[in-house]
């Protein structure tokens, strides 16, 4: 293949993402350095434009400062009426997103992309609500500030001082079809500032004049150039990759940035997103929980969700590491994923720290070997203070410390005993026994007290001079240190060790769990088992109730009956959204937080199979990415066995459709040579006397009549087998079940047999005492016709035929015999098959009958069975059970 | 006695071409007629001996027709319908037919039930007069309440002697559990089905010599009941 070919796969890809793009709506951004530069008068004019071509455009909402010129312009589009939100006291206007999806427009027009939506909205911000406008297949036109974009976020605040809260994920920029740059001079827009002609809210004054600086604007008018032409170049480069202009080298570089809990970590996440950009890499951020992170306070645990959020959001992939040291958990990963460069922070340690503790950047950059290591500077002027508490107060056990009060006087004992026998030193040896005892028992604080203890007892009991804590020689002091540094640092080393066994001991029990369900999951068969199973363990695991909707017929989605909390019309609403969006929703996220519960789509392989609800008792319980992660693995492996158990039915399915077509055709087949058979007999033998009638003589003449009547009585059976075969099958049966005799049904049959039977002599042994059974006299009968008419037609014509009939509590068995052949070895069971015939050159039946009896006999809920007899001959045998109580029937003198 | 006069009522030109051929040949005068309304106009106007009704007439139920002419007359009807129909059967039965045949027939079973059709309307002056019914072996003595197979003398309880009576009464023709319910336990006890058969078992017992296959007191599944006449 010539190398300048585009790759087929990549084509393939580039088609679909194409027909998606095709079904959505395109997004347009109007994208301005600051506020002012006339982005929504550009948007107006834009859809003016529109407009006069003749497409449906609506004004969704424009906030115009109640300036003329862009009020003018609204005039003449269609706006549609906002949503009134009551908020503190007062009422705000917000766009109306049910609304504008209602109204269905072509295009329409939404300012202020960064904006924040009121509380109570479905989503917490407008840049949300424009996604859903354009999945639903809407153009939008919208505009945008570039210090609102997520991953300028930072600089932006450097540069001007002002840090903006409302961001815009750089993802929805990439999204945009179209970016359109509104440039002003920075003179020009200082100019139409102090006219007055650029909107400034009255509570930000000050900050806004500061804003409003020359060099501010110098420097945001870099920014969105910059940010526009970055936009530019990476549509060259798809360009040029789709017309194969330049060889694509495979992805080389691959970026890992560690986060922790410092507040500079926002920034590092940040600084390797544009990094990344750059280089057009992806990129990890990495979090590293240490035995130390435990032990971290509330308000660092949530900066780290924080922070991995917005790696998230700026299109990261997020992990957590867990090891002995940082280093060795982030190296050993980055060797795994051939990462190429690691971004960190600068180490905050002072220099006595670092001396002491060692640095992580030195230890990485030491383990490295040919990944790169690039420290970022971190700048403290915006950092927001941490708090100063580093750990909470826990209730203290005293138990423990009594026990390490303990183990110090037993040693203190021991070493009493011993002392006639060992020196001093000796006995230092006994008192660090205790201590490794308390430590691995107890953990580090009565660990701690053990050892001073230790060294305090050792002083007083064993050191000159004794029973005073002086110390005669100095040479002891150093002994005391050295026992002291000692049990410090076996008592730190013990306590890591248990916290890191905790920490690996959670993390086992949700493996544990995982896998527990994943198992049971695959051992369960169907829908309703797999719901079972999965509710249950998820609400195990995360201790919450859980609820799973599925969707039912004619597009509506219902909870399931097994769910574990009851949904109001609200959480059914968002339940809804999550499965037409396929995006989680609900508490704790960001689209609907107003809701009681969390919603996951369960996302499978084909498509979405339902919806799962989590309801969390503090109501927090899945902010940490971590939790929803996990959270996601669970549903996702629920979706995966839904699937699985839709896709068993639906397999199940078409096997019992291509049985269904191949007894069709065995039918067809086997039906059209029974009927043509008879059909021949009988036109041949009729023509034939019509035409040569009077050259025939009596006994001939008799001899094709005779044919003629016994293949018409074929016929009929057939036509009647496959009438009775049909209405079995088609479900029309209907038992009408009444008292019988089991005596009178059998008469009957062997007089509707009639002359067939004669000459056979045919025994029956009905005991008088055989209670009534509660049958269709009518399709039992014939079964037993159907029975006897096999036994005629296989045996020879002389031998005798046998009904019995014998009664325990539960059922009363008929049993038909005859003296014939018997059955082919290995075919009991199969001759109840339809169009099965034991002896096919034999076969003058339809293959029917015994299908018939077997259908009539399940049908009443007896069992049908035949046995080839030890003395010859076959027995054919069904049960009739016993249903209910006989009635009476009144004696009669 | 001039020849008996049938009116055939069936929309199948084939079937009563056959039926034509047969019945004429025996001396019957047949009207035909294709579709229940035409059917019920020619039992009007030609007075038979016997009416044949197919139950699957295009234009109504054979059930209406046989109601429409019970509006004014007790001649005989026959009617024709499939197998598998046993409830319509009965309903016909219950609703004034007098016997019925399953298509399909033989012209042989055709003509027997139109002897015994005929023989009850020729006797229903003086059938009561003729107390004495004989059938094989069984012989039935109303006048003196006797019943014997053979020579043997059988003792019947007084409700399997009304169930054998009524039997006798129809001979030949098919009674439903309907019919001998009202007839045997009255109007009250229709619902019973199974007292006619427990009797009937009673019955055969006693008038059999092989109860499971009987000679007289026959068992039509799902409709009734039919004692030998001939």
């Amino acid at each position: 293949m010539p190398p300048d070919r585009p790759d087929p796969e990549a084509l393939l890809a580039r088609v679909k993402d194409e027909e998606a793009r095709q079904r959505r709506g395109k997004l347009k951004i109007f994208f301005g350095a600051a506020a002012g530069v006339g982005k929504t008068y550009a948007m107006l004019e834009a859809g003016r434009d529109e407009r006069a071509d003749g497409r449906d455009v609506v004004v969704g909402y424009v906030e115009t400062h109640q300036r003329a010129e862009t009020d003018a312009l609204l005039a003449g589009l269609e706006p549609l009426p906002p949503r009134s939100v009551e908020y503190g006291g007062t009422s705000l206007r917000e766009l109306d997103l049910d609304g504008a999806l209602a109204r269905r427009p072509a295009l329409i027009l939404v300012d202020e992309l960064a904006h924040t939506n009121a509380p109570g909205s479905r989503h917490a911000k407008r840049w949300q609500d424009v996604l859903e406008l354009l999945d639903a297949g809407i153009d939008v036109y919208t505009t945008m500030n570039v210090q609102h974009v997520e991953s300028l976020n930072d600089v932006i605040a450097k540069i001007t001082g002002v840090v903006v809260r409302e961001t815009v994920p750089d993802s929805v920029l990439e999204q945009a079809d179209d970016v359109e740059l509104i440039d002003l001079p920075p003179d020009d827009l200082l100019e139409r500032f102090r006219e007055g002609k650029v909107y400034v809210p009255d509570q930000a004054q000050e900050a806004i004049k500061n804003f409003f600086r020359k060099g501010n604007l110098i420097a945001l008018r870099e920014l969105a150039l910059r940010r526009t032409a970055d936009r530019v170049d990476a549509q060259m480069r798809v360009y040029r990759r789709e017309h194969a202009i330049e060889k694509v080298w495979p992805v080389t570089e691959r970026l890992l940035v560690c986060v922790n809990a410092s507040p500079l970590s926002a920034r590092l996440v940040r600084a390797t997103k544009r990094m990344a950009d750059r280089l057009d890499a992806p990129w990890i951020a990495a979090y590293v929980e240490t035995p130390a992170q435990l032990r971290m306070p509330q308000e660092d645990k949530d900066r780290v969700v924080q922070t991995r959020r917005l790696a998230e959001q700026l299109g990261a992939e997020t992990v957590t590491l867990s090891g002995r040291t940082m280093s060795e958990a982030i190296l050993g990963f980055a060797h795994d994923r051939n990462v190429t460069k690691i971004v960190v922070g600068k180490p905050r340690r002072s220099l006595w720290q670092r001396m002491l503790l060692g640095s992580i950047v030195d230890a990485l950059v030491r383990g490295s070997g040919d990944i790169d290591i690039e420290v970022i500077s971190g700048e403290r002027e915006d950092a927001t203070p941490i708090a100063p508490v580093r750990r909470r107060a826990i209730p203290t056990e005293w138990a423990p410390y009594v026990w390490a009060t303990a183990v110090v006087a037993l040693a203190s004992g021991v070493a009493w005993l011993t002392l006639p026998f060992f020196e001093l030193a000796n006995l230092v040896m006994v008192y660090l026994l205790g201590i490794v005892v308390v430590a691995t028992h107890y953990g580090q604080g009565p660990s701690l007290l053990s050892s001073v203890l230790s060294v305090a007892a050792l002083d007083f009991l064993f050191v000159p001079p004794v029973y005073t804590f002086a110390v005669s020689d100095v040479r002891y002091l150093f002994l005391f240190a050295v026992m002291l540094v000692v049990g410090l640092v076996t008592s730190s080393l013990a306590a890591r060790i248990r916290t890191q066994a905790d920490a690996a001991s959670q993390r086992e029990r949700r493996t544990a769990a995982l896998y527990a369900m994943s198992r049971e999951l695959a051992s369960a068969r169907g829908v309703e088992p797999l719901l079972a199973i999965a509710v249950r363990h998820i609400s195990e695991v995360f201790r919450s109730p859980v609820v799973v909707l599925l969707p039912g017929a004619g597009g509506s989605l219902d909870a399931w009956s097994g769910g574990q909390f009851k949904l109001d019309a609200n959480d059914l609403g968002v339940a809804r959204w999550v499965h037409e969006h396929h995006q989680p929703a609900g508490l704790g996220t960001a689209t609907l937080p107003g809701a009681s519960a969390l919603y996951l789509p369960l996302q499978a392989p084909r498509g979405p199979v339902g919806v799962l609800g989590v309801r969390p008792p503090d109501g927090h319980a899945f902010d940490a990415p971590d939790q929803l992660h996990q959270l996601e693995t669970f549903s996702n492996q629920t979706a995966l066995a839904i699937e699985r158990a839709q896709l068993a039915d639906e397999a199940q399915d078409a096997q019992v459709r291509i049985e269904t077509e191949r007894l069709r055709s065995s039918l067809l087949s086997s039906v059209s040579h029974d009927l043509r058979t008879p059909l021949a007999t009988i036109t041949g033998a009729a023509s034939t006397i019509l035409e040569s009638g009077s050259q025939l003589d009596a006994q001939a003449r008799q001899e094709l009549l005779e044919s003629v009547r016994e293949e018409a009585e074929r016929l009929n059976r057939l036509v009647q087998n496959l009438l009775e075969m049909t209405r079995l099958e088609s479900g029309a049966l209907q038992l009408h079940r009444e008292w019988h005799p089991l005596e009178e049904v059998i008469g009957a049959a062997l007089s509707r047999l009639g002359k067939k039977l004669s000459g056979r002599r045919v025994h029956t042994s009905v005991p008088s005492d055989l209670p009534l059974v509660p049958i269709d006299d009518v399709l039992v009968e014939q079964v037993l016709v159907n029975l006897l008419d096999n036994a005629i037609k296989y045996t020879p014509a002389e031998s005798p035929i046998r009904i019995m009939a014998t009664s325990t509590d539960e059922a009363v068995t008929v049993e038909i015999a005859d003296h014939g052949p018997g059955l082919p070895r290995g075919e009991e069971d199969r001759i109840f098959e339809k169009f099965y015939r034991a002896q096919p050159d034999r076969g003058r039946g339809s293959g029917l009958g015994l299908a018939i009896c077997q259908g009539i006999v399940k049908a009443h809920g007896g069992r049908i069975w035949a046995q080839n007899l030890p003395e010859g001959g076959v027995a054919f045998l069904f049960t009739l059970p016993r249903v209910g109580t006989p009635p009476a029937v009144p004696a009669d003198a | 006695m001039p020849d008996p006069v049938i009116v055939l009522i069936e929309d199948e030109p084939q079937i009563r071409r056959f039926l034509r051929a047969t019945l004429t040949g025996q001396g019957y005068r047949l009207f035909e007629a294709g579709t229940g309304a035409d059917g019920v106009m020619e039992v009007g106007s030609r007075q038979p001996d016997v009416v044949i009704v197919d139950l699957g007439l295009p234009d109504m139920d054979g059930l209406e027709v046989i109601r429409r002419i019970r509006e004014w007359t007790a001649v005989p009807v026959i009617v024709l319908s499939a197998r598998g129909q046993e409830r319509d059967k009965v309903t016909a039965l219950d609703g004034g037919a007098d016997d019925y045949l399953s298509k399909p027939f033989s012209a042989g079973e055709l003509l027997a039930r139109i002897r015994v059709a005929l023989r009850h309307t020729a006797g229903a002056s003086h059938e009561s007069d003729e107390a004495t019914f004989k059938v094989g072996e069984l012989r039935v003595d109303q006048l003196h309440r006797r019943v014997q197979v053979g020579e043997r003398e059988i003792r019947l309880t007084p409700i399997e002697y009304k169930l054998l009576t009524t039997l006798v009464h129809h001979a030949g023709k098919v009674v439903t559990h309907q019919q001998l319910l009202r007839e045997v336990w009255g109007p009250a006890h229709t619902e019973q089905a199974h007292y006619v058969r427990v009797y009937m078992a009673h019955l055969r017992h006693k008038l059999e010599g092989e109860p499971a296959r009987p000679r007289y007191l026959l068992t039509e599944a799902g409709v009734g009941y039919r004692l030998t006449a001939e």
